[in-house]
């Protein structure tokens, strides 16, 4: 069984997707599932934009405004942002490490599928009485008195996508634990694997909360308890601090990964070692440390005193500390290298100037008296986005462009993309550096309209035009893509020319088996001591050729995840006293369990790539490499 | 690329031209125009962190420029391999350093700031007669509209806060339905109104509201609470102390029935179809479930938000959902058997409201 590229038909394509546990194929099915989301949040966004383009506009009415709102957050942080970022994680960090996969190939492909199914269900809620409408933090008093199923489509979505996560979280600490190649110690790994490890860590620690929270929402609006109706006794500041013990950490899950992919174009396109990783390193790991010691700065209005208003707004502070060691280890990274403006690193150059000003906003909202006038006012949603936009898209721009040749062997036009950063670019200043302004003004977030004697018209008319610009980038983006996929121009090992590490060492996209002979990591960066040693044949190994155990495919993962779907519906409308809904939730349930049981029972013990077939296969990605040096130099020059 | 930090700082520069022509938004609601110690207190920190804030900036982007510049390949060369630094301990000193001294000089002002403003231990002071010495005000947020009362005065109004100058006033905050939260953007920042407990605070206003444009301040709310999130605004009134005591001595006392014939007839009809919701006396009236309309006539808005005249209040009346959506109001059919008001109906009921006037 060599499953390289022979040409397959489409159903067979559909399949091998559909039970693939290779982490290379579940990281596109990650950034597929999340491109696509990311598509639908950005439509929600420009109709918010739309609407607010003008005093008293009528584009969306109250109501509709607070679903698209709210699924608008909702479908960024929980379905784009972190599916994507898991995608680049799947594909990129096993292959740094050296591994063959991640810990639990299995499990990884369930913690896709579960994402995936649980984000469907969430979006479904357009079509079946409306999108939840009580915005992404659902606060619980809001969420309590929502009408129709909107709330449950939230609640019951995100736990199932939520599982996924956990899964994929746990899965990547094990792999990085586990699976690193001989000589990778943890002070020569990859910062991207670094972000990834610390990112999974927080994403072991912070959905815990999170899960717990929702499962007190759900019991609450499904089966009549009372953790949060106040009449009853219960209490509704416990679901804000639930949701931001989750929530704060859950910014660090998005911006880590992002910090992990600019550090690896910092150094790939300066050609240059990182400067200070270890300080890079502990940074990282003091960051998410401190990422759960601050989430009540979410809540200074809340009224919970001026001695924990102070203590938060203090430790708040301290953040800016290693996340400025980072910013200024960067570009003394780029200080004396060897400065090549590609696609990836001009977004890399261009995210320090936008980070540092959505940081320096964070620290004046850690000042807690001020951020009584900052708090829920559009100052509030500028700062975000800087970061938010201004860090994780623009990394995950980036990083697109950076790991598509190892993904799928061909290269994004560096033209177009040039045009997309651009417009994408100037358009996210444009767009969201006026708002921090709206927000002196005065105008408060998440407000479906605001009249002509405000004076906030013209900074919301400015801001609705840079949206704009922004989806003319992504539109060119998305052309890009196609062009590229329709020529289909492979590229080889190391497409950049300066890559540092393991990844680059081997043909793009990899082989599913990854490396055929595990490397011997000799050093940080060791791709790159190989080359700077003039190693023609790319690494040194640890291992003698030999045969290789892989795991089968299974079908399994996503009918643990469908069956979730389905028991989803039968306890939403299980509420609405209708007759079908009790069993549909324990078929669902039993299709879940079931599978479990199978899975447990049925022995499945993979299979052995041998040593004959590894070195065919090796002798044909050496024709490839051959006939791909004759038909052009390299990939970028 | 040489075009990409110049076209930046280009953007920039127009931005910051941009902000400087527009202002800094409007009195009656920017935070920029501070109307009272708690926003000045505020702003103050807001110029004090810009200030250290921009100096990072400065910094980070003489380095950032400069590498940028300096360290492109077309200046160094194709095949330039640059030395492989790894780091620097004296350097990653100094900028562990000097932050940490930059967020020092922010953290004491924080939080003796936090500290001064949640001292609300003078509330409860009493003089020697046992009268209170400051003026509270209880609040109470509803869907969508705004309760005040004036529990020593033991008057109460609704959606236009009245209150004196040049002295602190403290509020009690509470939510009847969902959370929201209470803000006046110009004379201090918000605080929320939490449906389980009550919170409590003061604001100072400087300037009255006459002099302003509106000739009122703009309240907000600021916390995500339904449809008409958006509408839930409320006016704030502001009289030295003198015109302050003579409006509660009006609203303390009875209110005059209306002498035109045909306020007589909205009187009429209002004590059938409306007063189940709405008080129209502002003594001593217990909460009501609909906005206390006694002011009704010296307010600037309707419903919190539109113009404040016979034809808007008709319409609204007639339709509430239209402009308020998700708001509690019936429909004139649910509370005038089943039938909608007539427009002499309407009529009657608007020249009835507008006559509700405490003051002269």
């Amino acid at each position: 069984m060599s499953s390289n590229s022979q040409k397959k038909g489409f159903g067979a394509t559909i399949w091998d997707y559909l039970t693939t546990v290779d982490h290379k194929k579940i990281a596109i099915l990650y950034l597929i599932s999340g491109g696509f989301f990311f598509l639908v949040g950005g439509v929600e966004a420009m109709m918010i934009r739309i609407q607010l383009m003008k005093a008293g506009n009528d584009f969306l009415s109250a109501g509709t405004y607070n679903e698209v709102l709210t699924m608008h957050g909702t479908t960024m942080i929980f379905l784009a942002a972190m599916p994507i970022l898991l995608a680049f994680m799947n594909a990129v960090s096993p292959l740094q490490i050296g591994a063959r996969d991640v810990a639990f190939p299995f499990l990884n492909s369930l913690g896709f599928w579960l994402f995936f199914f649980g984000g469907i269900f969430l979006n479904l809620s357009w079509f079946l009485g409306g999108a939840p409408d009580a915005g992404w933090t659902n606060y619980a008093s809001l969420a309590l008195a929502s009408e129709g199923h909107g709330i449950d489509f939230y609640s019951l979505g995100l736990t199932i996508s939520g599982f996924g996560t956990l899964i994929a979280g746990i899965n990547f600490l094990v792999t990085i634990i586990n699976m690193r190649a001989p000589g990778m110690t943890y002070m020569r790994m990859p910062l991207f694997t670094w972000t990834t490890f610390v990112a999974s860590a927080l994403i072991l620690l912070a959905f815990p909360p999170l899960t717990v929270g929702i499962f007190f929402m759900v019991f609450d609006r499904l089966f009549g308890a009372n953790f949060f109706d106040v009449t009853m006794g219960g209490n509704t500041i416990i679901w804000e601090h639930f949701f931001w013990i989750f929530g704060h950490p859950e910014v660090y899950i998005l911006i880590l990964p992002a910090f992990g992919i600019f550090s690896e174009i910092f150094a790939i396109f300066s050609r240059k070692r990182l400067f200070g990783y270890t300080a890079l390193v502990f940074a990282t790991i003091l960051i998410g440390f401190y990422g759960f010691m601050v989430w009540a700065h979410h809540m200074f209005t809340v009224g919970l005193g001026p001695t924990a208003n102070a203590v938060f707004a203090l430790a708040t502070m301290i953040i800016a500390v290693p996340t400025g060691i980072k910013i200024f280890n960067w570009l003394l990274t780029i200080w004396g290298g060897n400065i090549s403006f590609t696609v990836p690193m001009i977004y890399a150059v261009a995210f320090i100037p936008s980070f540092v000003a959505g940081g320096v906003t964070g620290v004046m909202q850690a000042i807690a008296p001020l951020d009584y006038q900052l708090h829920d006012s559009y100052f509030i949603v500028a700062h975000f986005h800087y970061v938010i936009v201004g860090g994780v898209v623009l990394a995950i721009l980036a990083g697109t462009h950076l790991y598509w040749p190892k993904m799928f062997g061909t290269m994004l036009s560096e033209k177009l993309g040039k045009w997309t950063f651009w417009f994408f670019f100037i358009g996210f200043h444009l767009t969201f550096f006026i708002q921090h302004f709206l927000g002196l003004m005065g105008m408060p977030r998440r407000v479906y309209t605001f009249g002509a004697d405000q004076g906030w018209d013209l900074f919301n008319a400015i801001s609705s035009a840079g949206a704009l610009l922004m989806a003319i980038g992504i539109l060119i983006l998305l052309v890009n893509v196609v062009m590229t996929v329709m020529k289909g121009e492979r590229v080889g090992n190391d497409p950049w020319g300066d890559g540092r590490t393991l990844e680059w060492a081997i043909p793009s996209p990899p082989p599913f088996y990854n490396f055929a002979q595990t490397p011997l990591v000799r050093g940080l960066d060791p791709y790159w001591i190989e080359k700077m040693e003039g190693n023609k044949e790319g690494m040194v190994y640890a291992e003698p050729l030999g045969d290789i155990h892989m795991p089968n495919g299974s079908f399994i993962p996503f009918v643990i995840s469908l069956g979730m779907f389905i028991a989803a519906f039968g306890a939403m409308y299980h509420t609405d006293g209708h007759a079908w809904a009790l069993p549909v939730l324990i078929g669902g349930l039993a299709i879940t369990f079931g599978s479990m049981l199978v899975r447990s029972l049925k022995d499945d013990l993979g299979f052995h790539v041998t040593k004959e077939e590894l070195i065919a296969d090796n002798e044909r990605i050496q024709r490839e490499a051959r006939a791909l040096e004759g038909g052009k130099k390299g990939g970028l020059k | 690329m040489m075009k990409g930090p110049k076209k930046w700082r280009l953007f920039a520069l127009m931005t910051a031209l941009l902000v400087f022509l527009s202002g800094c938004g409007r009195e009656e609601i920017s935070t920029l125009i501070p109307a009272g110690k708690v926003a000045q207190d505020q702003f103050n920190l807001l110029i004090l962190s810009s200030i250290v804030m921009l100096f990072v900036i400065v910094v980070v982007t003489i380095i950032y420029v400069l590498a940028i510049v300096k360290f492109r390949r077309s200046k160094v060369g194709e095949d330039m391999i640059p030395e492989q630094v790894e780091g620097s301990a004296r350097l990653e000193f100094i900028w562990t350093a000097i932050p940490i001294v930059l967020l020092l000089i922010l953290a004491v002002p924080t939080v003796y700031s936090t500290f001064d403003l949640a001292d609300v231990t003078a509330m409860d002071a009493q003089n020697e007669d046992g009268v209170a010495e400051n003026l509270t005000v209880n609040v109470t947020g509803k869907l969508y509209w705004w309760e005040f009362e004036y529990p020593e005065q033991e008057i109460r109004t609704a959606q236009e806060l009245v209150v004196p100058t040049g002295e602190r006033v403290y509020f009690n905050l509470i939510a009847a339905d969902v959370k929201h939260s209470f803000w006046i953007p110009s004379v201090g920042g918000k605080l929320d109104v939490n449906p389980e407990n009550v919170n409590t605070f003061y604001l100072e206003f400087d300037k009255e509201s006459s002099e302003l444009e509106e000739g009122v301040y703009f309240g907000k709310c600021a916390e995500l609470c339904g449809p008409s999130h958006a509408l839930m605004d409320f006016k704030v009134k502001t009289l030295n102390r003198e015109d302050f005591d003579a409006w509660v001595a009006a609203m303390q006392e009875e209110q005059a029935a209306p002498t035109e014939t045909l306020a007589q007839d909205g009187q009429e009809i209002f004590e059938q179809s409306c007063i189940a919701c709405h008080a129209t006396n502002a003594a001593g009236a217990a909460t009501g479930v609909g906005p206390n309309l006694a002011t009704f006539g010296d307010r600037t808005t309707i419903a919190g938000f539109m113009e404040h005249d016979e034809e808007t209040l008709k319409n609204w009346i007639a339709d509430p959902q239209q402009y308020k959506p998700g708001n509690l109001m019936p429909n004139p059919e649910e509370i005038n058997n089943g039938e909608a008001f007539s427009d002499q109906e309407l009529d009657a009921l608007a020249a009835y409201l507008m006559s509700l006037k405490v003051e002269e």
